[in-house]
């Protein structure tokens, strides 16, 4: 009797053994993943990105059943939606806000990347699949962006589109490729929109990958040193349940912005239907693109902008090599972990920057900033690991954890 | 530390916030209101709706059109079913075509939008020197200030001194509330230019107030539901948060951390 199994049981064991589906969920978010027990807030925002990337391509999905991508009804189907479509101004808002937090989430998580040196060995083929994907988010965001035939997207497609032109010999041919034509036109916007649609499956490959690398060396945590197997706990229950607290804390900053400020982070302009003959006085991207965008009106010669704009992206890949230090926590490295912050300043520097006319003191600072953003990585990155002398790095989780006097 | 942490990031997300494109010229004074739809709670208020209503229908429809409205859309600012019926049937709408392939003339039904005032820009334009009256549904939206805007710019009309005026354009009127000062659109509205249908005194700021009021209806008519989903949606999510929160401590209260 006590040996023989339950008929829910056995029925599952039958499908176990045939697809392991549920064994290998539990072993990538569940009870199967040993993670440090150590890890702090900042590790909530790999699972928050994934949820927001979720709500993305539900609320995405829905909105294209009633979204047409040509130039004479684009900005009057978003309309239709925000008007006439069952709860359409809540799929539209949810979207549109849904992309800021995105970045915002994503962002944070790559700055706590830079904080504890978790791109650092053996994490940097992680690392990689992470610069992808934000690469990825951004060409969606920026083709997503276009959607509405706005003011601001027409313009913004005109603007980011012809940045390619400065590529020597074969930039017209590829400025011309991505219209679909000798302007942005329908072409363009029937293209985004094939690419908006499709990027985002492409983004969940790599977030597969991407989880896919996490788990060969496990998380890193806090304290950057490596996690033996007396310092893990499963990931669930312990780690669910922080997750879920955080998701909820995200959730309140999250309905907050769209229920009562959709329209606080998106440009007035884009509510003016698309007019190819009457250019806006000041061309801006959305927030998130601001930091890249000061940096390529940072330089007056086109071709230098757009290399340092596109540098400032592929820079990451090599972060791995250019950081000399050993030490991955930066709580152990006292002049590397000032510089993190100066860093995250100048960066917050370039995003005003972004959004003011590209003269006088914004595009003084813009300079400033964009030197710094490279000199951070080129020069200080490795040359800070060679002088610097760490603290003492603790031997174990356990130490410091049990030290720490009581508070 | 960790708290020094989140205070930073904090300052990282509020400093992205507030990022506001300035005006190119910093000539544009704003009156700001308070609107019964402002707030946590706010709702429109249905009689000014209809007021502002009437003062698009009786002025501003003459030159302006209200292409995403249509006549059903007025039950929502508090007309009935039979009323929005009369009030499209004051419009005569052209419709293509009878059994003979001819345009012909008939009233509009509640399933119509506002007719446009003109039939095309072009015409619009040599109607107004020169200048297209832009469509009203979204301006509540696509201006910095929203209805603050509106209800500033249609009050906006001063007299400029001496030397501005000298630099003004021909057929250009002065508004402190319009960038660059200077706007093609004459000043429309005057003290007891119409009778309110409520008895309320038509002074110009009565009706420049009840006309933002109603494009800002106009340019987001599910703004009362969208308040009120997110009362309940927030709610929902405090308590989950809260009970996540206890949860969290409660699984987490046999680790050493």
């Amino acid at each position: 009797m006590s040996t023989e199994k339950s008929w829910g049981t056995q029925a599952f064991d039958w499908f176990e053994e045939r697809l392991p589906i549920v064994s290998f969920i539990d072993h990538t978010v569940g009870s199967k993943y040993p993670a440090p027990k150590n890890l702090n807030y900042f590790w909530n925002f790999g699972v928050l990105a994934g949820f927001v990337m979720v709500v993305m391509i539900l609320t995405g999905i829905l909105l294209a059943m009633s979204y047409t991508p040509h130039v004479d009804y684009a900005f009057q189907s978003v309309e239709r939606i925000m008007r006439d479509v069952n709860s359409g101004w809540l799929l539209r808002y949810m979207h549109a806000n849904g992309a800021s937090f995105f970045f915002i989430v994503v962002y944070i998580h790559i700055f706590r990347g830079l904080f504890y040196g978790s791109y650092k060995s053996p994490r940097e083929v992680l690392w990689w699949l992470g610069v992808i994907i934000m690469i990825l988010m951004m060409a969606t965001a920026f083709m997503g962006y276009v959607l509405p035939w706005g003011q601001m997207s027409f313009w913004g497609a005109t603007v980011i589109t012809n940045l390619f032109s400065a590529i020597p010999v074969i930039g017209d041919y590829i400025v011309t490729l991505l219209w679909g034509g000798f302007s942005v036109d329908n072409p363009t916007l029937n293209r985004f929109f094939a690419l908006h649609y499709l990027l985002p499956f492409v983004l969940v490959g790599v977030v597969v990958l991407h989880i896919w690398a996490l788990h060969i060396p496990g998380s890193n945590n806090p304290l950057g040193i490596n996690a033996t197997a007396k310092d893990k706990i499963p990931f669930h229950p312990y780690y669910t349940a922080k997750d879920a607290f955080g998701l909820g804390v995200f959730l309140l900053a999250y309905f907050t912005v769209v229920f009562w400020f959709p329209n606080a982070m998106g440009h007035t302009d884009n509510y003016i239907p698309a007019n190819p003959l009457s250019t806006p006085a000041h061309i801006v991207p959305e927030w998130y693109f601001l930091p890249f965008y000061a940096i390529l009106r940072s330089i007056d010669d086109k071709l230098t902008g757009v290399i340092l704009m596109f540098g400032s992206l592929l820079i990451l890949f090599v972060i791995p090599w250019l950081d000399t230090s050993r030490v991955r926590s930066a709580t152990f490295r006292p002049i590397f972990k000032v510089l993190f912050w100066v860093f995250l300043a100048d960066c917050v520097m370039l995003t005003w920057c972004g959004a003011q006319l590209a003269e006088g003191l914004p595009l003084l600072l813009s300079r400033i900033g964009t030197f710094w953003y490279f000199f951070h990585f080129l020069v200080l990155m490795p040359v800070v690991g060679w002088i610097e002398t760490p603290r003492p790095l603790p031997t174990s989780i356990s130490t410091p954890v049990v030290a720490k006097p009581a508070e | 530390m960790r708290i020094v942490l989140f205070a930073a990031f904090a300052t990282l997300l509020i400093g992205f916030a507030p990022v506001e494109v300035k005006a190119a010229d910093g000539n544009v004074e704003l009156t700001h209101q308070e609107w019964s739809f402002d707030g946590v709670f706010g709702r429109f208020d249905r009689q000014q709706l209809q007021r502002g209503f009437q003062v698009y229908r009786e002025v501003c429809s003459s030159c302006h059109g209200l292409d995403y409205i249509a006549f059903r859309n007025l039950e929502a600012i508090g007309y009935s079913e039979d009323q929005t019926k009369v009030l499209a049937s004051e419009y005569i709408i052209e419709e293509c075509c009878d059994d003979q392939g001819d345009i012909f003339d008939r009233p509009a039904i509640p399933a119509d939008y506002m007719p446009n005032p003109y039939p095309n820009d072009q015409f619009a334009r040599a109607s107004n020197n020169g200048a297209l009256p832009p469509d009203l549904s979204l301006m509540s939206k696509a201006r910095h200030g929203g209805p603050d805007y509106v209800y500033s710019l249609i009050n906006g009309y001063e007299e400029p001194s001496a030397e501005v005026e000298a630099e003004m354009m021909d057929g250009m009127y002065y508004n402190v509330a319009f960038e660059g000062n200077q706007i093609a659109m004459a000043q429309q509205l005057f003290d007891d230019l119409l009778e309110y249908s409520d008895g309320t005194p038509a002074t110009a700021e009565q009706m420049a107030t009840d006309v933002a009021a109603f494009l800002h209806w106009a340019a987001e008519p599910k703004l009362e539901i969208r308040k009120q989903t997110g009362v309940r949606v927030l709610l929902f999510t405090f308590v989950f948060t809260v009970l996540a929160y206890f949860l969290k401590r409660r699984i987490w209260a046999d680790i050493e951390h």
